[in-house]
């Protein structure tokens, strides 16, 4: 990585000092405040102060090519360190193109702290040039927004912000700062605590509750775990981990969860629902207790919800009290974070029934059914891309995705032994999100490998966002299964539209290593396996990023799969 | 049936609108909302009338207004000792020949006639929804030319202020 992701001298920390500042230079020393030390951005006419300022040093600032990679980078970054992504864009089609980041890290729970420019406040509602409602347009998208109309009152909504966008359920919260605002003068005042009466998110459990569920726990004979993104939020993977253990209690995880749990445990059953392992989706459909830690019960997991879970007690561990039965009866209620919810369930400690039969069966359905792909000469197989990403970095490695085929073969064929080496659009499957997600991924974890399996639809969405690999050097390896179509969509049309393949089949795809030569990119094309695991080690020599267009099997299909409106138990292409 | 739902709010630029977005969003249905300032400062109340009876759709309407910022305490108040109540305003055909006729009609509602014109007469009503229903259909065979509901506005009777509330919402945990 070059040096330009270093932090500069902070040439104004005198301008810190002063209790008087311009609503630029509040923010930036907010900022300093919260310990941000990269905002991701686009400047504009409305934001030119805050831009103006930005140049004094003191914080990195990472320029996409499009505001939507600023907000996906701010949330591959958000989602590596746990920290909150930070990002700056202009008034009106600066400000309409966070939406669609918005949105994903709204379904995500990415913690966010996202900066607006907005017209003058003497011209709001006039229709001036480069305004939007932006407030208007982000509310249903965001946790929280704001529009500052007082300078004053800036320091107090930032510090506001952040706590709203990292406190409870994390989510993104928007600040729209009107131009005069950001270079208005006024008193500057950190240090106020923050008091939000209407927003005090329940951490820790309720004892009666825990209670509840460890006599659940007892008296259960077939009881499953099944582990979200809210494990990870929490950094509760070492507690579930513990609590697991101690109970040898099978773990199912979540899209959004893989790396909750280390992928490849005996008590591991994989990812469940609609491309989940037969275990999983068996142990879902067949338990108990389902123990559900910080999922939200989405529709791609739970199948249709008739089948779900038939049979089960449904314990459900949330710090968002309203996903508690929001899908899902739910008999053993419990708000609180995962990790204080874990700990005091562990310090419960209660007798278990003998399980062993329930753990052995589904152990068993582990290794029968295992994820497969046949190598039928029909050219390079994808899950073989995956499997040799997995390798190149032992497993090491961060993998961040788009949204389709390429995403769910991932899924399936890289066992995520760590927490946060997994970035995905899990909710709003936004296509376009892998690239620039990438790019937030190594700066926030600068040292690790980072792999950015893409489509070839959903690359070149974003695909303007080579440059900002270029800029700051950054060695992601940009690996494309390239089988030129929008995969899912043709595999869909296959099965249920009868093989009418209506706009996804997209046979002149650009020479996407041409691409990236242009933007100064080294780059290789293959088709076979050798290839693929050539290019792989040679593009780990080299420092900077690396584009591997992979001519895949263009009808591979994602299997198995559970059908719209299908239940658990209704797997297809389990086996070959 | 419909429930009534009961809300302290920030009194800032927006809510109404981030809270009816929020109904939307969830395709809750409602029948309606009335907004008004409290006895504290900075403070508002929402009445909202919701038109279901299903206990899992009512339990996301309280946690999804509940997760809102600005909401600062929630109650589903329909099942609780309550004082509710609702303006109409109901413009009403009447020649003259027939105001007295009329006048007698609304006496038992403790409806009053606060405008009369050449053709019609004004009548302004207070009470529950059930009452407003039960007038409006007694004055509907005249012939209703306007008619404005204010919706229901309502709180508990045993809760003696927003203030009192607002104490007990901060010494309790939020258990489901």
């Amino acid at each position: 990585m070059n040096t330009s992701l270093q932090q500069p001298e902070r040439t104004s920390e005198k301008k810190s000092e002063r209790t008087t500042l311009d609503g630029s230079h509040m923010l930036l020393e907010s900022l300093r405040r919260e310990s941000v030390e990269v905002v991701f951005g686009y400047p504009g006419g409305a934001m030119l102060n805050v831009y103006d300022a930005l140049y004094d040093g003191g914080i990195s600032h990472i320029l996409s090519r499009h505001e939507q990679g600023s907000i996906h980078a701010a949330e591959g970054y958000a989602r590596v360190t746990g920290k909150p992504g930070v990002v700056l864009a202009t008034s009106g089609p600066g400000a309409t193109n966070l939406v669609t980041g918005l949105a994903d890290a709204m379904m995500d729970s990415l913690p966010l702290v996202v900066f607006t420019a907005q017209v003058a406040t003497t011209v709001i509602g006039s229709d001036a040039f480069q305004e939007a409602s932006v407030v208007g347009i982000t509310m249903p998208i965001t946790k929280h927004n704001y529009q500052v109309r007082d300078v004053e009152q800036l320091p107090r909504t930032i510090k506001e912000a952040f706590h709203i966008a990292t406190h409870g359920r994390p989510g993104p919260v928007l600040i729209d700062l009107p131009k005069d605002i950001s270079a208005a003068e006024g008193k500057f005042d950190y240090d106020k605590p923050v008091q939000l009466r209407g927003y005090q998110p329940t951490t820790v459990p309720h004892r009666l509750q825990i209670r509840k569920l460890s006599n659940a726990i007892r008296q259960a004979q077939r009881p499953v775990i099944l582990a979200g993104a809210g494990v990870l939020h929490a950094k509760a993977s070492e507690e579930l981990l513990q609590f697991a253990e101690f109970y040898g209690i099978p773990v199912v995880n979540t899209l959004l969860g893989l790396g909750a749990f280390p992928g490849g445990h005996s008590l591991w059953l994989g990812m469940g629902g609609m491309h989940g392992t037969y275990a999983a989706n068996t142990a879902l459909y067949e338990a108990d207790l389902l123990i559900n830690i910080g999922a939200r019960f989405d529709d791609r997991l739970t199948g249709n919800l008739e089948h779900f879970a038939p049979q089960a007690t449904v314990a459900h561990v949330d710090i968002d009290p309203s996903e508690i039965g929001k899908n899902v009866p739910t008999q053993i209620p419990i708000v609180g974070d995962a990790k204080e919810s874990l700990s005091m369930l562990m310090e419960e400690s209660v007798q278990i029934g003998d399980i062993s039969v329930w753990r052995t069966k589904l152990q068993n359905l582990q290794e029968a059914y295992p994820f497969w792909y046949v190598e039928d000469g029909t050219g390079l197989k994808p899950q073989r891309v995956v499997e040799l990403v997995h390798d190149i970095s032992n497993g090491n490695g961060v993998v961040v995705t788009d949204v389709g085929q390429h995403q769910m073969w991932a899924a399936q064929f890289h066992p995520f032994r760590d927490p946060h080496k997994w970035v995905t659009s899990g909710g709003l499957g936004t296509m376009g999100f892998g690239l620039p997600a990438a790019v937030g991924a190594q700066i926030g974890l600068p040292n690790e490998p980072v792999f950015a399996l893409l489509g070839d639809g959903g690359f070149q969405m974003t695909m303007q966002e080579l440059s900002v690999l270029v800029d700051h050097n950054l060695p992601v390896k940009v690996v494309i299964l390239n089988n030129a179509a929008l995969g899912m969509v043709r595999q869909w049309q296959q099965l249920f539209y009868k093989e009418r393949y209506s706009h996804s089949l997209i046979p002149k795809q650009p020479d996407f290593s041409k691409l990236a030569e242009a933007y100064g990119i080294p780059a290789f094309v293959v088709d076979s396996e050798e290839d693929a695991a050539a290019a792989l080690q040679q593009s780990m020599k080299i420092g900077g990023p690396v584009l591997i267009d992979c001519r895949i099997a263009p009808m591979e299909n994602v299997y198995p799969m559970i059908a719209p409106g299908k239940g658990l138990h209704e797997m297809v292409g389990v086996k070959p | 049936m419909s429930r009534i739902v009961s809300a302290i709010v920030n009194n800032h630029p927006g809510v109404l609108n981030r809270i009816t977005g929020m109904f939307l969003r969830k395709n809750f249905n409602i029948q309606s909302i009335t907004v008004g300032t409290t006895e504290v400062d900075g403070l508002s109340r929402m009445t909202f009338v919701i038109g279901t009876d299903d206990s899992r759709v009512m339990e996301q309407v309280t946690k999804q207004l509940h997760k809102q910022i600005d909401v600062i305490k929630v109650n589903d108040i329909t099942d609780q000792p309550i004082v509710a109540r609702e303006l109409v305003l109901i413009k009403v055909f009447v020649p003259p020949a027939q105001r007295a006729e009329v006048n007698n009609l609304i006496h038992p509602f403790r409806a009053s006639i606060i405008d009369v014109g050449r053709e019609s007469i004004t009548v302004e009503a207070t009470g529950k929804s059930e009452k407003i229903e039960a007038l409006i259909a007694l004055l509907r065979p005249y012939g209703i030319q306007e008619l404005a509901r204010t919706g229901l506005t309502a709180f508990t009777r045993d809760q003696s202020s927003v203030s009192e509330g607002l104490r007990v919402s901060k010494n309790s945990t939020l258990v489901i």
